[in-house]
Parts: C-alpha cells; structure tokens; sequence
C-alpha cells in the first residue's frame, strides 16, 4: 500500500532531512531525524503519526522554515526554502495567539503583517471568524474563551492568509473527545472546498486515518525516520465520529497499528529510561 | 466581579467602621500622650496643631503650588524613566552581545543606593526641578529597565513562531510582539514605578530646593516645627494614596486582557 512521490514535484517536500541538535549533558549530537524524505501533494491530507517525542514538530518545524535541517533541504512547490515558508500556515500546538490582542484583532494580524489596509483585513477578518462559527465574539481576549474557541481564532487566524499548504501540529490534543470530532469534522469541510494541501501531526491513530488520504508512520526517536506508508481509501465526505464504526477502517487501523506498536513500545520504553 | 474564598467573616460596613476605630484610637493615644506629657510635643508634635497647620496650608492655598511641583517632578521622573528604561531595556535584551556587554555595570548600578546621588545632580542641575527628576528617573529606570527585559525574554517562542508565520518581519515582531509584551511587564510594575517617581521627588527636595513638600518640611524641621513636619508627612501619605488609586484605575483599563484568578461575573 506504499505510494512514493518525488518531494521536488510536490506542493511540499522534504529531502533527506537530517537534524542534529547540541548533545544533551555532553553526549555529543542528538540526532532527532535522520533521513527522511516525504512529501505531501497538492489537495492531499497526509497525517504523520508516531510515538511522543519521536521528534514529529521538528520534521513539521522544517517544513515550516521555521527549523534549519542539519543536512537535506525543505521545498514548496519545488522551490527550496530559504526562510520562512510563505505558502504555508501554521498551527501549533499550544496557544499562539497574542494575549494582548482580542479575537478580531488576532485574526487581522497577517493581513497587517502583509500591510493590507484595516478596513480590507477587518471585513476579512469577520468573515472569517463568521465561518468557524466565533461571531460575537469578536472582542473576547484569548483568556475568556474556551479552548476549543482559541482553536478556532486559530484556525481563522491561519486562513485568513489563504495559504496553500496547512500545518498542523496536534492542533485539537488539547480538546475534549466531542469539541475535537466537531472541529476534525469542520477542518475537514473547510479543506474540501479549498483544495489545500495539508501536513497533520498526531499521535492518535484513529485521528490521522479519519481526516487523511494517507498516513506516514514514523519511527520511535532519536533518529526518527518514517517507517510505513498507508494510502487511506475511506471515501469522502467523511464524518470524523461515524467513519471509525466501518469494518474497512478497523482494517486499515489493524494494518498501520501494526506497524506502530513496537514502535510506541519503544518510544515508551525510552520515555522511561 | 466576585472572588470565590476567603475566610473573612465580617462584612466591608464593618470592616471599614472596624478601620476608621483603629485610626480614632491612634490619634487618641497621641492626643492624650502628648498633652500630658508623657512624649514630649517638642518631639512628636500635637494632632491638633498638626491639624490646624494642615487647615492652613489648603485654606490660604499655599500648599497648592508646593503639591503642583511635587505632583510636576514625580509625573516627569516617571514618564523618562520609563521611556528610558523601555528603550534601553528592548535594546540590550534583543541584541545579545550589547547585554552581555553592559550586564555587570548594570548590576552595579542598580546594587549602588542612588538616592547618594541627588547631591552630585543638585550641582549639575541646580536646585530647580530638574535634579528631582534627574534622581527619580535614576530609581524608575532600572524598575522599568528590568521589567521590560523580563518581558522581551518571556515572550512565548510559539507567539513569536506564529507571527513569523503570519508574515511579520524583523520590525513588525519588535513592533507587534516584542513592545506589546515588554509594556504589559511595565505596566505591572506601575505601582512601584511610579512610588519610586514620587520617592525620588521628595528625596529630592529634601536634600535641597526651593519648592515642593520635601521643601516645606525641610524649612519645617530647620526651626523644630514638629507639626508642620508631621503634617507635611501626612499630606504626602495622602497624595501618595491618590496616586496609587489613579495608577490602579489606569492598570485596570490598560491590562484587561490579562487573566485573572478565580473569577465569575456577578449574575
């Protein structure tokens, strides 16, 4: 069930990316990827699921620009990353909004970073909050809102910018069971009918197979690398909260959870160490 | 706004009637130690001629110009102190090398008792306002100073990723990020940024001036007038307490957007 693309002809790619961190309490290096190369298509959701601390963000910190690889380079649509990657958002995740800044204002944030007039990004910025469902709370500061609000100042604050590729750092972990399903359910509306591309960390299985068309399993760290590749053939549009009771996805979770579990024993093992 | 807790049992009417008490039974005490003699007024002065003095001084409005300099040098020492230490706090806490350049000589600044100082800006500046501002802005600078560099290098690493991924350049993170969260940490420090504004005016006209309270009180103790001493004291206490109240109101509608603990909204 392996599909291999080439990172350079996708909307973003990875190229043997190793990165190396300064050794913990003089060990040397901490190798915390080493080698990995995957890429993510135009209008594919691909989910990277793997053990905690298997150094997920760090792969996603590439892609981002936000993280220099030690060796290997990042590419958008083909084009090498010098800096930050300008065609993708980001969603982290713990809390990024500003704490000084109220919703409306959060929102309005990268249309002024880009210098795009006021009234332009606050007519913009309603529409927006409009669309993930926070109208009226357009004065609330971050603290006043509940989690699943912030993710959604988020989520708006990250669209508004109309980027081609999203990504996503366990952006719902946080949430409850049911705010989670509704905002899985809501992402995924919200990417169908805009033909993005998406990079989704998580650590929970079933989460990565209900919203993706395919799953990246990722080995337990140091020297993280992806280990298996699974195309998810559920058919679309998918409710997040009814997909998980077919009989086929109980297949494609046995299939990768077989993979995954030494894995996460590992990585477990490690953590106790 | 309610606060949930709290084991106090009494009510505020009490509370305050019990406060009010207290504060009779203090000038009680002195009235009645003073007049029979058992302190001696000389020295501790009498509640009742403190009170006249205090009369005075509002009645024939002489006090007013004195408060208006003392109220002119606190608001100065405050505003370049703070303007001082914001600056240069941003600058040394952005730019490594210039903090670890400068960390031991700010150390010691900030450890050396700069009120010593006043003499040494009384004769670069004279006995005008501009040496009281000059020692107070020493002692709000390095509140303030200190403060904002607490604050630049607090600034949550996912805020400062996420505005970069939203597109903000090296000036708009300074601008949108950096500077809102270093003034949120001024802010907070209002209270003893501007206390120690007011300190250095005072201070500062008591070592030596020609206007103000600290003035006042200086002439005051020059001839052992213990009263007009006192009541000078009693006066600053009060404006002191103004002060503070106009600081809270303004930190109230500057930090709303700051959390606080255990609230619920009255219903």
């Amino acid at each position: 069930m392996t599909t291999t693309v080439a990172p350079a002809a996708a909307a973003l790619g990875l190229e043997n990316v190793t990165c190396a961190f300064a050794g913990r309490g003089g060990e040397g290096n901490y190798i915390a990827v080493r080698d990995t190369t995957l890429a993510v298509n135009a209008r594919e959701f691909v989910s990277i699921v793997g053990p905690t601390g298997c150094g997920k963000s760090t792969l996603l910190n590439v892609a981002a620009g936000l993280l220099a690889p030690s060796t290997g380079r990042a590419l958008a649509h083909g084009v090498p990353l010098t800096g930050v990657n300008t065609r993708a958002g980001y969603m982290f995740q713990s809390d990024a909004l500003m704490p000084w800044r109220n919703t409306l204002d959060n929102v309005t944030a990268g249309p002024e970073f880009h210098g795009v007039a006021k009234a332009e990004a606050t007519a913009k910025a309603r529409d927006w909050l409009a669309r993930v469902g926070l109208t009226g709370f357009e004065d609330r500061y971050p603290h006043q809102l509940s989690g699943g609000m912030r993710k959604r100042v988020a989520l708006a604050q990250m669209l508004i910018l109309d980027p081609e590729i999203l990504l996503m750092d366990e952006p719902f972990s946080a949430l409850d069971i049911q705010t989670r399903q509704l905002m899985e359910n809501e992402l995924l509306e919200l990417w169908s009918a805009s033909g993005k591309s998406v990079l989704f960390i998580t650590h929970d299985l079933e989460e990565a197979i209900s919203l993706s068309d395919r799953v990246i399993v990722l080995s337990a760290g140091p020297e993280t690398h992806p280990i298996g590749e699974f195309a998810i053939d559920l058919p679309r549009p998918r409710d997040v909260a009814e997909i998980r009771m077919q009989r086929h996805f109980t297949e494609i979770f046995e299939a990768i959870w077989q993979v995954l579990k030494s894995e996460v024993l590992k990585g477990y093992a490690q953590s106790r160490r | 706004m309610r606060k949930a807790g709290g084991d106090a049992k009494i009510s505020g009417a009490t509370l305050a009637l019990c406060q009010a008490g207290l504060l009779f039974a203090i000038f009680g005490a002195w009235y009645v130690l003073t007049e029979t003699g058992v302190l001696a007024p000389f020295f501790f002065g009498r509640p009742f001629k403190v009170a006249q003095v205090i009369w005075e001084w509002f009645a024939s409005g002489k006090i007013y110009p004195h408060l208006a300099i003392t109220l002119i040098e606190t608001i100065l020492a405050f505003a370049v102190g703070s303007l001082l230490g914001l600056g240069i706090g941003l600058w040394l806490a952005l730019t490594p090398l210039a903090s670890a350049l400068a960390d031991p000589y700010i150390k010691a600044m900030n450890a050396m008792p700069r009120v010593i100082l006043a003499p040494i800006f009384a004769v670069w500046f004279g006995l005008g306002i501009t040496s009281k501002v000059a020692l107070g802005v020493t002692l709000v600078f390095f509140i303030v100073f200190f403060n904002v560099y607490q604050g630049v290098k607090e600034v949550s690493p996912v805020v400062l990723a996420n505005a970069r991924m939203l597109g903000a350049s090296k000036r708009q993170l300074l601008r949108y990020i950096y500077l809102p969260s270093a003034t949120s940490w001024v802010f907070s420090s209002l209270h003893t940024s501007v206390g120690m504004a007011f300190v250095g005016a005072v201070v500062g006209e008591y070592l030596g001036s020609a206007k103000g309270v600290g003035y006042l009180i200086l002439q005051a103790e020059g001839v052992f007038d213990i009263d007009t001493v006192i009541a000078g004291i009693f006066v600053l206490t009060v404006f002191a307490l103004l002060l503070d109240y106009i600081v809270t109101r303004i930190e109230a509608r500057l930090l709303v957007w700051r959390p606080k603990t255990a609230e619920t909204e009255a219903m």
